[in-house]
C-alpha cells in the first residue's frame, strides 16, 4: 500500500493583496484516514480549504489528487475530481426537501441531448438514490419529503455531510462540522465522519473542539499565520503540545522547520 | 373545535415543552403541524368562503354570466401574477409588468395598423414583453444591482413613457380577429358565457407548472430563491436563472397584453396601470412567500381569482370604491402576516421536533 496520497498539497501560497494568507503550505491525506486541520482564527485554514475546493486559486504550489496535479480553477473542477466540501454555513436549501438538496446542481434528468436545464427530472430515481445514501450512512431523518428548513441543526448538518458523502469519491472536507451542534447531534455527525473514513474517503476536518479532534483524527496539522507550524498524532499525551502549537507557545518555535 | 380549556392546556404544553423533553411535545408538534397545514390551505379556504358568502348576499354573483365576467377580468392579472410568481420565487420583484403590458399593446396595435397581420401583431407583443424583461434581467444581474426593485422601477417608467410616445398618448383602436377572439371572445361551443381568455390562462398555468415541477431549470429557480449563495456553490448557473425569470415575466406581460387589447379591441398607453401591484398582491394573497423559494402556480391563480372576486362582489353589492381598496389592502397585510407566522411556526416546529426526537 505504498501508493500516492489521495490528496497532496505542495508549497501552496496564496496572497490577498499585502496579506500572505498561505505561506508554502504542504500536507497530505491518505484514503481511509482523518486529518484534523487546526489553528486559531485567521491561521489560514479556511483559505486553504477554499483553494482545495476551487473557490480560490493558488498563486503558486500544486494540488495533487491520487498523484496527478489538478488545476482547481472553480468548484466544478474540484467536484469532478471527487472532492466535496461541507461549508460552515452548510449551503443547504431550506425550501427544498432532502432529495432535492442532495441533487442540487446535479439533478438526474433526461433526455441527455437537451441542455441540462431543459431536461425532465427523474424524481423517483433521485429519491431512490438518496434513500440509499441515507440508509448506507445510517442517518436518522424525518420523512425525506419534508423541507430541510423544518429540520433540527443536527439533521441539517447530517444532510450536508451526506450530500458530500454521496458524491465524493475521494476527499471530503468539513469546516467546523460540530460548531453549531448540541452534544447528541455532534455525536451523530462524528459517527458519520468515521463512517466516511471507513468507506475509504480521505477526510479533512477543521475544528476547534479538541475532544472531537482527539477522538476522530488520525493525524493533526496545526497552522498559524498561513504556515504549517507543526504536526502531531492526536493522542492524549500530545494534547498540551497541540494546544500550545495552536496558540503559539514556546514549544511551537522549536517546531518551525525554517528560521 | 377546541374548547377554551383545551386551548389553554395546549398553550401550557407549548410553554412547558422544552423543559420536559419526551412525552409532552408530541401533542404540541401535532397542533403546530395542524396550524401549518391550515395556513397552507388558507387562501383556498378563504376563496371558497368568499364565494359562498357572495353567492348568498347577491343573487347575481353565482350566475354563469357573472362568473364569466369574473374570469374575463381575472385573466390578465392571473397571467401577470404567474410571471410575477417566477420572479418572487427567486426573491425578486418585477414592478414593470403593468407598463410592459401597455407598451406591448401599443406596439401590437401599431404593427397591426402597418401589416394587418394577426401573426405579426402577436409576435410583436410577445417580443416587446420579452425585450423589456431582458432589460430588467440583464440590468439587475450584470449591472450587479443590489435588488431588482430599482431596475424594474426604471423600466416601469421607461416602458410607460415609450407607450405614451409611440401612441401619441391616444388609444389606437383595431386588433386582429385572433387577438379579439382570445381576449374578448367566448367559447360558445362550451358555454356562451365562458371566456376564451380562461383557456389562455390555463395554458400558461400548465406550461409554467411543467417548468417548475418537471424541469431541472424549475428546480434551479427554487434553489436560487432558497439560497442564492448555496446555488452558486453547487454550480447552478445563478445569473442565467435570474435573467430567465425576468424575461419570462416580461413575455407573460406580452401575453397579458393580448388579452387586454383583445378585450378592448385597441392598444392603449393607459393599459395596465397599477397592474404590477395587483400581480404582486395576487401572488402574496395566494400564499406564495414574498421571501422567495416557496409557492406554486396555484397560489398565483387563487390570488388573482380572489382579487377578481372581491372587486366583482363588492361592485355587485354597491360597496364604494374606496372600501374596495381598503379591503384588498387589509387582505394583503393578512396574507403577508400569515407568511411571517408560518416562518415562525416552522422554527418552533423544528425546536419541538428536536426536543421530542
Amino acid at each position: 500500500m505504498s501508493t500516492a496520497p489521495t490528496l497532496a498539497i505542495r508549497d501552496a501560497t496564496k496572497r490577498f493583496g499585502a496579506v500572505l494568507a498561505l505561506d508554502s503550505v504542504s500536507l497530505e491525506v491518505s484514503a481511509g484516514t482523518v486529518l484534523a486541520l487546526l489553528g486559531d482564527n485567521g491561521a489560514g485554514k479556511s483559505t486553504l480549504i477554499k483553494c482545495i475546493s476551487g473557490v480560490h486559486r493558488l498563486d503558486s504550489g500544486t494540488i495533487e489528487v491520487d498523484g496527478a496535479p489538478v488545476q482547481m480553477t472553480n468548484p466544478a473542477v474540484a467536484r469532478a475530481a471527487g472532492i466535496e466540501t461541507v461549508y460552515q454555513d452548510l449551503a443547504l436549501f431550506d425550501n427544498l426537501d432532502t432529495t432535492a438538496n442532495f441533487f442540487a446542481g446535479r439533478e438526474e434528468a433526461a433526455p441527455a441531448w437537451l441542455p441540462r436545464g431543459l431536461r425532465w427530472m427523474r424524481g423517483k430515481q433521485m429519491a431512490a438514490h438518496s434513500a440509499e445514501v441515507v440508509g448506507r450512512l445510517k442517518i436518522n431523518l424525518p420523512a425525506r419529503t419534508a423541507s430541510v428548513g423544518m429540520m433540527s441543526g443536527g439533521q441539517r448538518q447530517a444532510i450536508a455531510v451526506a450530500r458530500s458523502a454521496a458524491f465524493a469519491s475521494r476527499v471530503v472536507i468539513l469546516d467546523e462540522p460540530t460548531a453549531a451542534l448540541g452534544l447528541r447531534e455532534s455525536r451523530q455527525v462524528l459517527d458519520l465522519i468515521l463512517r466516511l473514513r471507513d468507506e475509504g474517503c480521505a477526510v479533512i476536518v477543521i475544528s476547534h473542539a479538541m475532544d472531537h479532534v482527539m477522538e476522530i483524527a488520525d493525524h493533526a496539522v496545526v497552522m498559524r499565520r498561513g504556515r504549517v507550524v507543526g504536526e502531531a498524532t492526536p493522542e492524549p499525551e500530545n494534547r498540551a503540545r497541540i494546544v500550545s502549537l495552536i496558540v503559539g507557545g514556546e514549544d511551537s518555535l522549536s517546531q518551525r522547520s525554517d528560521p | 373545535m377546541l374548547e377554551p380549556d383545551q386551548i389553554a392546556a395546549s398553550t401550557r404544553d407549548a410553554v412547558r415543552a422544552p423543559a420536559d423533553s419526551a412525552a409532552r411535545p408530541a401533542g404540541t408538534v401535532r397542533l403546530v403541524g395542524l396550524v401549518l397545514t391550515l395556513l397552507r390551505l388558507g387562501p383556498l379556504l378563504i376563496l371558497v368562503v368568499l364565494i359562498a358568502v357572495l353567492s348568498n348576499l347577491s343573487p347575481v354573483f353565482f350566475t354563469p354570466q357573472n362568473l364569466g365576467n369574473v374570469l374575463t377580468q381575472c385573466a390578465a392579472i392571473a397571467i401577470l401574477a404567474i410571471g410575477q410568481l417566477l420572479v418572487i420565487l427567486t426573491r425578486g420583484i418585477d414592478l414593470s409588468v403593468g407598463s410592459t403590458l401597455a407598451l406591448s399593446a401599443v406596439v401590437g396595435a401599431l404593427v397591426y395598423a402597418e401589416t394587418a397581420s394577426g401573426f405579426a401583431t402577436i409576435l410583436a407583443m410577445l417580443l416587446t414583453g420579452a425585450l423589456v424583461g431582458a432589460v430588467n434581467g440583464f440590468g439587475y444581474v450584470y449591472g450587479r444591482l443590489p435588488h431588482p426593485f430599482i431596475v424594474t422601477l426604471a423600466t416601469l417608467s421607461i416602458a410607460r413613457g415609450l407607450a405614451l410616445g409611440l401612441s401619441g398618448g391616444q388609444p389606437i383602436s383595431g386588433m386582429p380577429d385572433i387577438v379579439t377572439s382570445i381576449g374578448g371572445g367566448a367559447a360558445t361551443w362550451l358555454a356562451p358565457w365562458f371566456p376564451n381568455a380562461a383557456f389562455l390562462v390555463a395554458a400558461v398555468a400548465i406550461l409554467v407548472t411543467v417548468l417548475l415541477r418537471g424541469l431541472v431549470w424549475g428546480r434551479w429557480i427554487y434553489a436560487v430563491g432558497g439560497s442564492p449563495e448555496g446555488a452558486r456553490r453547487v454550480g447552478i448557473p445563478r445569473s442565467r436563472v435570474l435573467v430567465s425569470v425576468y424575461v419570462l415575466s416580461g413575455l407573460l406581460a406580452g401575453v397579458a397584453a393580448i388579452v387586454t387589447s383583445g378585450r378592448l379591441n385597441a392598444g392603449s398607453p393607459t393599459f395596465g396601470q397599477l397592474a404590477e401591484l395587483d400581480a404582486i398582491a395576487a401572488v402574496v394573497i395566494g400564499g406564495a412567500s414574498f421571501l422567495g423559494g416557496r409557492g406554486h402556480v396555484g397560489n398565483a391563480l387563487i390570488g388573482a381569482i380572489m382579487i377578481g372576486v372581491i372587486r366583482n362582489g363588492m361592485n355587485l353589492l354597491n360597496v364604494e370604491a374606496f372600501l374596495q381598496l381598503i379591503v384588498i389592502g387589509v387582505v394583503i397585510v393578512i396574507a403577508v402576516e400569515s407568511d411571517v407566522i408560518r416562518g415562525a411556526l416552522e422554527a418552533r416546529f423544528r425546536v419541538l421536533k428536536a426536543a421530542s426526537a
